[in-house]
């Protein structure tokens, strides 16, 4: 059994909160880089050029890239031989999203659904935990903004709708985003498993590097880019202003599903695509 | 796209009957931020004849709420947020004087009307560059709602902040017809 203190869990979440949503990832910046040598269109290029422009200055700044800092979405990856001291692990978890809202001047986004009144501590996160082998421990921190959420959609196809129904149901999503969810995007999809593991599936598949890595599933690898040649065909462009480049990639992850269900969830994020991890 | 130009708060009936959509323009002067429970909070006092604490007709609205201020900047990160979830309330304030608004993504065919029918104007702002934007911000006060926290009524006082016009005093959507000179799906 290894020991992990509560503390450490806190001081890691709240680290990795505050640089998530100051710091870019290299491969973001990448794609918007590459982005910018594709698009065909002045005003995209322009856009995109203020994306990475804005993405510097928040890094140099230590400000946040977006004023949407996002709920907290929290993956933890548990080694069973792990054993948390010093108090609950999702408290730990709780707490380390309070500390790194409230001292890195985050903004608080969470409300009651009804009445629509602030938490006022960017509390409760959306937790995903897995318990694996192993006796580490790793934390994936995911600001989630609300506009590519809002615009996000779950279905659950029939077995005779089959892929050409999963790809028709993600440009209908991408096509009636438009430029809500702050484009360039990257689409998530899932495939398979129940209602709620399509969109689990959905949002880890937005976890993927953006390096140009498909699924190794050679039957996804292939929708992922028939799909991101027809999104980068509907026109929306950087910013909804119009354009080739309407989206950075397309992610997807499958499992089984029950003979009678075709479950596909279609996640999108935004431009400013923030997740970082660390392994305790 | 025309070349960019320089307009400034309160805007006249001019200057937004002179804007066309797929204009490039930088605002300047003085804009309140205002979304979902702001807008829930304004329409209420309308609809029960209590006065408002923005004066519509010469206020520009920002759709936005911005990070909180670190020590020693004038404000966080601040940009748009997304329009439609406005869309419910927008015909009414339009009603009652509003002339002009800031947010990102389209409009519902009663805004689009309305805007058209009252000679008023909606520009989109770019969505995630809200470093840069607050670079744009000289001043920021609270004017009302305070217990809405991120969501309460600021007045933002801005020097040339990037726009573009998006629908137009004579109807026109820029969303629309650029989404269609760009399309090759067939
Ligand atoms: S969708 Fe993303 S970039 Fe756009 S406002 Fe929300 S968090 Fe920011």
């Amino acid at each position: 059994m290894r020991r992990i203190n509560a503390r450490k869990i806190t001081k890691a979440v709240k680290t990795l909160f505050i640089e998530a949503n100051t710091v870019l990832g290299k491969d973001v910046m990448e794609a918007l880089q590459k982005a910018l040598s594709t698009e065909e269109s002045d005003t995209g290029r322009q856009v995109l050029q203020k994306m990475i422009e804005n993405a510097d200055i928040a890094r140099r700044e230590k400000i946040p890239i977006c004023q949407d800092t996002g709920l907290a979405v929290v993956f933890v990856e548990l080694g069973q031989d792990v054993r948390v001291t010093g108090g609950p692990l999702q408290e730990a978890i709780e707490e380390g999203v309070r500390q790194a809202y409230q001292d890195g001047y985050l903004r608080k986004s969470v409300c009651d659904p009804l009445t629509r009144a602030n938490t006022n501590d960017n509390a409760p996160s959306i937790l995903h935990m897995d318990i694996v082998p192993g006796n580490q421990l790793r934390i994936i921190a995911m600001p989630k903004g609300g506009g590519s959420e809002n615009m996000s959609a779950a279905r659950m196809l029939t077995p005779a709708a089959g892929i050409e129904g999963i790809k028709k149901f993600v440009l209908e999503t991408v096509e009636a985003a438009g430029a809500n969810p702050c484009p360039p995007i990257i689409v998530g999809v899932g495939i398979g498993g129940s209602l709620e593991q399509a969109c689990i599936l959905a949002k880890k598949a937005l976890l993927r590097p953006l390096d140009g890595e498909h699924n190794k599933d050679e039957r996804l690898a292939r929708m992922e880019d028939e799909l991101l040649k027809r999104i980068n065909a509907l026109g929306i462009g950087p910013g909804g202003l119009g354009g080739r480049v309407t989206a950075l990639a397309v992610s997807a992850e499958m499992m089984p599903c029950h003979i009678a269900s075709l479950p596909v969830a279609v996640n999108l994020q935004c431009h400013v695509a923030r997740h970082k991890e660390v392994i305790i | 796209m025309s070349t960019t130009r320089k307009i400034q708060t309160p805007l006249t009936e001019d200057v937004i009957a002179s804007l066309h959509a797929g204009d490039m323009v930088l605002l300047s002067g003085e804009v309140y931020t205002a979304r979902d429970a702001a807008h829930r909070r304004l329409c209420e006092a309308l609809s029960q004849g209590l006065p408002l604490p923005i004066d519509l007709a010469t206020s520009t609205i920002f759709y936005a709420a911005p990070s909180p201020t670190p020590p020693r900047r004038v404000i966080g990160s601040i940009g748009p947020t997304t329009s439609y979830r406005m869309d419910a309330f927008t015909p009414a304030l339009i009603e009652h004087g509003l002339r002009a608004m800031i947010g990102k993504g389209s409009r519902s065919a009663q805004v689009i009307e309305s805007i058209k029918k009252n000679k008023a104007v909606y520009f989109g702002a770019i969505g995630g560059i809200a470093a840069l934007t607050a670079g744009r911000v000289t001043k920021i006060d609270l004017v009302a709602y305070e217990d809405l926290g991120p969501e309460a009524i600021r007045k933002l006082s801005i020097l040339d902040l990037p726009l573009v016009v998006i629908n137009d005093s004579r109807g026109n959507d820029l969303y629309l017809s650029e989404r269609e000179k760009w399309r090759t799906l067939s």
